[in-house]
């Protein structure tokens, strides 16, 4: 009795293809592309490539990785336009690197790829730590992280230290009850959402050793190299034309030798302490401009970051008497 | 049973229509989801039409972006209650609105016996109707 002996004008012609109504799938099947150019074309994932070679300064194996998955999801996508086998690879990544290379950035624009590419539904991405999948009592951390899961569902789910999660030297951590959900998402709903996991290398190498059912379902282990001085200065230089202002005559040289001196003080975080120290010159700036008083400022004088606001720093003070 | 030849529960939306398959609900909710209403998943076994208020099963879902999140509640309930009246609820929280905007059966027991009327006579000619479905003469969670 359960389904209706009446019928519906209509209903017996074929229903439309889920596919082609939703906008679940950016790239049409049915265009059934031949060639790599016209995928290329199709997805634009080529100009999220190129937008990524031109905004980040370095990280050339990072990169080198991410060209090899857009190629392969790509000839994936010639495959299934030809109806061979081509069964939704694997795209859980896990970023390891020291603080400030640029992991954060580097997810953003994997979500925008993988959406370009059809492989994630809606592209947007997801940043969670442990506090938003770790519950607090018990019966908590499931429902929790079931919630962040189906947030993070049609895009790329961002677990930041991810290490944190599993706490050995406390054997009633609710940590674990969360990887285990995760685990279960991450193998069923492969196609539904693609996770990120973050952290520092020798934490994460321990977190994974634990931890070998989730290093087994990552298939990328991405390790993002530390910026060399001049990939620092280059990165230096963009942050000061976003926000206008440019390194003063003599200003440039300074600052590679701030950089080679607080490389090697503890607590160095790469582009992020570029920007920290960038935002003390600004400071430091604005003071000085700040004590003369008559003097009429142009252009010039407000965009300008002088040697005297870098060299104030605490890490020349060994030099200076 | 004149009115419905069925003998199905027509509640909320579609109910006259063959049952949704998975893949158009799937396009109800991500239609939903882009007008930025809540989902919510909600079960009974109680078919009487003044049971405006099912179980709930979970929280309501809000910032989903992806019809896949409240797809997996719902094969969990239908796990759990596979010969229950399940239904999809969309909430529209925009002020002055607040309301229920959308709702629709996406599970049904395999038989559904429906209403039976009783009618009493009162003063005079009243009569009085009672709607009793026949499935609730035996306790909840027992009834299909």
């Amino acid at each position: 009795m359960g389904a209706p002996d009446y019928s519906i004008p209509g209903s017996v012609a074929p229903r439309p293809a889920f596919e082609a109504v939703s906008d679940a799938a950016p790239l049409s099947v049915a265009g059934a592309a031949r060639t790599v150019a016209a995928v290329l074309a199709e997805s634009q994932v080529e100009a999220v490539l190129d937008e990524l070679e031109r905004d980040l300064v370095g990280l050339a194996p990072v990169k080198q990785r991410i060209r090899d998955i857009a190629a392969l999801l790509v000839i994936d996508k010639l495959r299934m336009n030809l109806g061979l086998q081509a069964e939704t690879p694997s795209l859980h990544m896990s970023f390891t690197g020291n603080p400030g290379t640029g992991k954060t950035t580097v997810a953003l624009r994997m979500a925008e790829i993988l959406h370009r590419l059809g492989y994630v539904r809606k592209g947007h991405l997801v940043a969670v730590t442990r506090d938003d999948l770790v519950g607090q009592y018990i019966g908590h951390t499931a429902p929790k992280t079931r919630e962040v899961l189906k947030k993070a569902m049609g895009g790329v789910l961002f677990i930041d230290e991810a290490y944190y999660l599993y706490r050995p030297e406390n054997e009633r951590d609710y940590g674990q009850e969360a990887i285990e959900i995760l685990l279960q998402v991450m193998e069923n709903q492969r196609d539904d959402l693609v996770v990120i996991l973050a952290g520092y290398k020798d934490r994460m190498d321990t977190f994974f050793k634990s931890n070998p059912g989730l290093s087994s379902r990552i298939a990328h282990h991405l390790d993002f190299p530390d910026y060399t001085v001049d990939e620092l200065q280059q990165i230096a230089r963009r942050m000061l034309a976003q926000r206008h202002y440019h390194f003063g005559a003599g200003a440039d040289a300074v600052f590679r030798d701030y950089l080679e001196r607080r490389i090697r003080q503890p607590h160095f975080a790469n582009a992020r302490s570029v920007r920290n120290a960038l935002d003390r010159a600004r400071l430091r700036q604005a003071s000085r401009l700040f004590a003369e008083r008559e003097r009429e400022l142009g252009q010039d004088d407000l965009t300008t970051l002088l040697p005297v606001d870098l060299l104030a720093s605490r890490v020349f003070a060994d030099t200076q008497p | 049973m004149m009115t419905n030849p069925t003998g199905r529960l027509t509640q909320g939306q579609f109910s006259f229509l063959p049952d949704l398959t998975d893949a158009e609900i799937n396009l109800q909710i991500e239609y939903g989801l882009r007008r930025g209403y809540a989902w919510s998943v909600e079960y009974t076994d109680d078919p009487h039409p003044r049971n405006t208020f099912w179980e709930m099963f979970g929280m309501p879902m809000f910032d989903l972006r992806d019809a896949a999140g409240v797809m997996l509640e719902l094969r969990n309930c239908r796990q759990t209650f596979p010969h229950h009246y399940i239904r999809l609820v969309a909430f529209d929280s925009t002020r002055g609105i607040e309301s229920i905007t959308m709702s629709f059966i996406v599970n049904r027991p395999p038989s559904e016996p429906g209403f039976g009327l009783q009618r009493q006579e009162g003063p005079g000619r009243t009569l009085r109707y009672t709607l009793t479905p026949y499935a609730t003469t035996r306790p909840e969670g027992e009834r299909y």
